[in-house]
This record gives structure tokens, sequence and C-alpha cells, in this order.
């Protein structure tokens, strides 16, 4: 294996390039796969029932899961950055907990599904930011207490979620179990989903990019990324605060996704190196990549075996041993 | 120039000042080596002079302007800095994390050009680690490693340099080529601030050696004058022996004070 160069426009673009034809082709196979077939023909027709499906089912759910994969691939890669840490994901802040039980506690007062959104939007947000600000001090944000305190936080969720779960009602329990899982599917009586995912996530797409020369030079310490011009503890403060957004916008919509978030930056960085100006945007494509046919394959599974399979289930299950793999093969090569 | 002014610093609830009433100045063309026993404030002082702390007395100056009403964009043209712990940049390699050295050059450029890689090349190549640019960093030794970011500091090419402990972790023969760098940094016009541990390395390479002590400073001027066998008794409480090598006074330490 050759020692790989510094990041060249060439290796910046060809990367990108092949992701994004990766992006459409899987696209394409998303909006060709289905529970029924399609009649193709017919699509165009207004009023059709092929028209109805394609246009009111199948392109919202594919942009979800676009848009959800890309914002779990690009927060996962720069909170791994911000945090200095290879286990940093986008849920590890106290996201799931906060998300988890924001959401539940809307069901529990009978709210209906925008309540339940805004319900684990709002925890989410609560649980990110307050984490921020626990483990801030003197005007310092401490990476290792962020972990640590995310943790918790996390726990206690967990344990005040079940706690209510034992003093519901069994029809409850299920609907709050059923959001936690999440899915992609649209939700027709939120049409508007998609539209904040794309708003949250290029809103913090525009300051990552921004700070992505940052990020890299975070990698080398605080002392030396003052000594090069960047402020450590702003940009931390700045960045958890952009990403937060998209993240609680993800998980109210879609629930829990895992690995995607923690697995994808990695793959990206075995590949492609540590450079954050291009990490970033090959992490969201790759995040895009992998959520839309980890959701093809759930719409191909569900008529097969009956029933609609968590599609967090798939990215863990397939993503896992996938990583594995590439990481031994990796490491094993250089 | 770099001047410190009467600088003291004190961490939030402490008792003592780590740092009190530090008068000094790091002029263009010289090698000014911070010397001092563990604990006497060294790494303190050396990151009040990065501009890194704010002092809670006294005032640094950079040619005359306040160090800490410098914007860090601008301050990391004029100060390059390599500070002694740093993370490990496992993935990265010895080539581009020299290239971070151009980050505050690039004025709004998205990639580094030729220009940069060239001058990234020259820093590693002065610093005899040019086998190193193509080599993942965590992959490299301790003085491996220390040789890259020191080229990475040379790469940031600004009037003041500063150095924490440059040759702690390096061989005798890299020891002397940091040396000599810095030498040739000064000779270029620059002004060279390192803080040392090894006294025969001030020696050789500094023009004036400031002497701390619990914070203070207790000598100040050229190695000669400064490091006198009184002092350094009081310093580091041991004894030493003043042996001639050439002209330059050789320190042997050998017994208790």
């Amino acid at each position: 294996m050759t020692a790989r160069s510094p990041l060249t426009p060439r290796r910046f673009a060809l990367t990108l390039l092949g992701l994004l034809a990766a992006t459409a082709l899987a696209t394409g196979l998303a909006a060709w796969i289905g529970a029924a077939p399609l009649d193709w023909s017919q699509v165009g027709v207004e009023g059709s029932n092929a028209a109805a499906v394609l246009w009111d089912q199948r392109v919202p759910r594919i942009l979800t899961a676009l848009l959800a994969g890309a914002i779990l691939g690009m927060s996962g890669a720069a909170l791994q950055g911000l945090l200095r840490n290879d286990l940093a994901e986008p849920f590890i802040l106290g996201v799931s907990g906060g998300a988890g039980l924001g959401s539940a506690l809307a069901t529990v007062l009978g709210l209906a599904s925008l309540g339940e959104l805004l319900g684990g939007f709002g925890g989410a947000l609560v649980a990110l930011l307050g984490v921020t600000a626990l483990a801030t001090r003197h005007g310092r944000v401490r990476p290792l207490d962020m972990l640590l305190i995310g943790v918790i936080v996390n726990a206690f969720a967990g344990a005040a979620l079940l706690l209510m779960q034992a003093l519901v009602d069994a029809a409850t329990v299920q609907r709050i179990l059923l959001r936690l899982m999440g899915s992609l599917s649209a939700d027709p009586t939120q049409p508007w989903v998609p539209y904040v995912l794309a708003g949250t996530a290029g809103l913090a797409a525009v300051v990552l990019a921004r700070s992505a020369q940052a990020l890299n030079v975070l990698s080398l310490g605080d002392d030396t990324a003052r000594s090069l011009g960047v402020a450590p503890d702003r940009l931390r403060l700045l960045l958890f605060v952009v990403v937060s957004l998209p993240i609680g916008a993800a998980v109210a919509a879609t629930g829990m996704i895992g690995f995607v978030g923690l697995i994808v930056p990695h793959a990206v960085r075995l590949v492609a190196g540590p450079d954050h100006r291009l990490l970033l945007p090959a992490s969201a494509l790759g995040g895009a990549l992998v959520l839309v046919l980890a959701d093809t394959l759930v719409r191909g599974l569900e008529p097969v075996i009956g029933t609609e399979l968590p599609v967090g289930i798939v990215t863990a299950l397939l993503g896992g041993p996938l990583f594995i793999a590439l990481l031994r093969r990796t490491s094993g090569g250089g | 120039m770099l001047v410190a002014d009467a600088v003291g610093f004190r961490f939030p609830g402490a008792a003592v000042d780590a740092v009190a009433d530090v008068t000094l100045t790091m002029r263009r063309g010289q090698v000014t080596a911070i010397l001092g026993p563990n604990g006497a404030g060294k790494t303190t002082l050396f990151r009040l002079l990065a501009g890194f702390m704010r002092p809670t007395s006294g005032e640094v100056r950079l040619d005359d302007r306040a160090l800490t009403s410098i914007r860090p964009a601008e301050r990391a043209r004029l100060v390059a800095v390599s500070a002694q712990n740093p993370e490990r940049p496992e993935a990265w390699t010895g080539l581009e994390v020299t290239l971070m050295g151009r980050v505050p050059h690039l004025s709004g450029r998205q990639l580094e050009n030729s220009r940069d890689l060239e001058i990234a090349r020259a820093a590693l190549e002065r610093l005899d680690a040019m086998e190193l640019a193509g080599r993942p960093f965590g992959q490299l030794s301790g003085g491996e490693q220390q040789r890259v970011l020191l080229a990475r500091a040379l790469c940031q090419d600004t009037p003041v340099v500063l150095l924490d402990e440059p040759t702690s972790q390096l061989d005798p023969k890299h020891a002397l080529t940091v040396a000599r760098v810095c030498r040739e940094l000064a000779a270029d016009g620059r002004a060279v601030g390192c803080v040392l541990h090894d006294v025969n390395l001030a020696t050789q390479l500094a023009d004036v050696v400031v002497m701390l002590k619990r914070g203070r400073v207790v000598a100040q001027g050229p190695p000669r004058q400064a490091l006198t066998p009184e002092r350094l008794i009081d310093v580091y409480g041991v004894r030493p022996a003043l042996l001639d090598h050439g002209g330059r006074p050789v320190v042997v330490f050998h017994g208790d004070g």
C-alpha cells in the first residue's frame, strides 16, 4: 500500500462523486422496490394508484432515509472529531434517553403524533444542551466529562422511561415501544418532516463545512489548536448546538437508528483518511447510502416475512459484521 | 519581540501564584531558554507567553501590542508554538500533520497548494524527518512524533517560535539537529523561546537564559553569567561542577547541595 498523499482536489472530487453515484443508484433501487409491484406507466397519471404509492409513500420515505442517514453520518463524524473519541456517536450525549423520554411523555399525556414528534425533538435538545452545559466549567467544555455525563443521562432517562411504562396500560406501552424502535415510513399527517430534516441538516452542513479545517487542527490537542488560531471551547459550543438540531429532528422523526452514526464515519476514515474536509461530506453521503439501502431491504423483506423490521435492527445486524471485516482487512494490509 | 511585563498567574482557588512578577524579553535574532526545576512554573509561563491563558497580573506584549488583544487567527501568523502534551492524531500521516502548520496562512483557501506542500516538506527535511512523511503518526516512536510536531511548528513560518521541551524524547543526534535549527531560526531574525530541562542544551543554544524558581525569575542573562555554581545549587538543590568545553560551560550535577 502506498502512502496516502495529503488531500488533493482530485481525491476530494473522485471520492464524493463515487459516493454520489452509489447513492443515486441506491435511490433508484429504493424507488423500484416495494411491498407491491408498481405500474411505472401510470406514475405520471394524476390520481392513479401508482402515482399515489410513489409520490405519497415511497418518495417521502426515501427522502427521509437519505436525510436521516446523512444527518447521522455527518454528525457522528463531527462528534468523533470534537470529542476526540472514536466511540462518540450522535446518540451518546444523552440524546437517545432524552428523545425517548420526551416522546413517551407526549404519548402518556395522550398527545397525537405531532405532540410525540415535538416531545422527542424537545427531549433530545434538552438532553444535548443540558449535557453540554453540565460539562462546561469556566467557559471550557470538557470532552471527557461530556461523554460521562451523556452516558449517565441516557441511563437515567432509560430508567425513568421504564418507570413510566410500569405505570401505564399495555396499549400505551405498545405505542411507546413502537415509537422508540422507530421507522422511516412516512406519516401522512406530518408531510413537513423531510423539510425540517433538510433545513436543520443544511444549517449544520454549512457550519461544519466552515469548521472542517478547525476540526482537523483540534486533533492535535487544544493548545496546538489555539496556536493555530482555533478557539477550541468556542468551536465545541458552536458545533454542539448546531448538530443538536438535526440530530434532535432525526431522532424525533425516525427513532433510534443505531450504528450508522458510529460506523459510517469510521468506514469512511479507513478508506478516505481522517481529513474532515473530505470526511464530513463523505460521511453524510455514506450515511445516506447505508440508510437508504437498509430501508430498501426492510421494504423488500416486508412481503416475505409479513412484518416491517425496524430499520435500526438491519443497520446493526449487517453493519456490525461488515465493519469488523473492513477494519480487519485495512489494519492487516496497512 | 515578545515581552513579559511583571506577569503573574494564579490558578483559580490556589493559595500562591504559579508565576509571579516575571519580566523578560525575547528578542528577534536570539534564542531565549527558560530553565528551572520541576514545578517552577516553566510550562505555566510558556502558556502565558503563547497567549493560551490571560495573566492574572501584568501583561504579555508582542511588538507593543497586548498579546490577548490580538485575534487568534492573526496571532497564529505571528507566534508558532510546539506544546508539550499534544494529542496523538494517530491516523494522520507525518506530512499531513506538518501541513496543519499552514492552516493560519490559507486565508480562505480550502486546500493547501503546492507551495504549502513545499514548505511542509522543507520543514520535515530540516528536522531529518522526511522518511516520516508518509507514515501514520500513530505508528511513529515518541521521538519521531516529536520531530514531526516540531516540523509542524516550523511550517507555520512565524517571527516568534516557542518550543516547550523540544528535545525531551530525542536521541543525541536529533537533539543537536533541533539545537542547530533553533540557532538558524534566530539567525533568520526570529525570536526563539524554549523551555528546557537540560541545562547543557541551554548553554549550547541560548543567547539568554531565564532561570525560574517557584514561579519567580532568579537569574536572567547570557548562560555564562546566569549559570553560576551558587545559583545552580540554589535553584536545583544539587551541587554542580562547571567544566569548560571549548569556551562553553558544561554542567555536571554530582551530589546533594
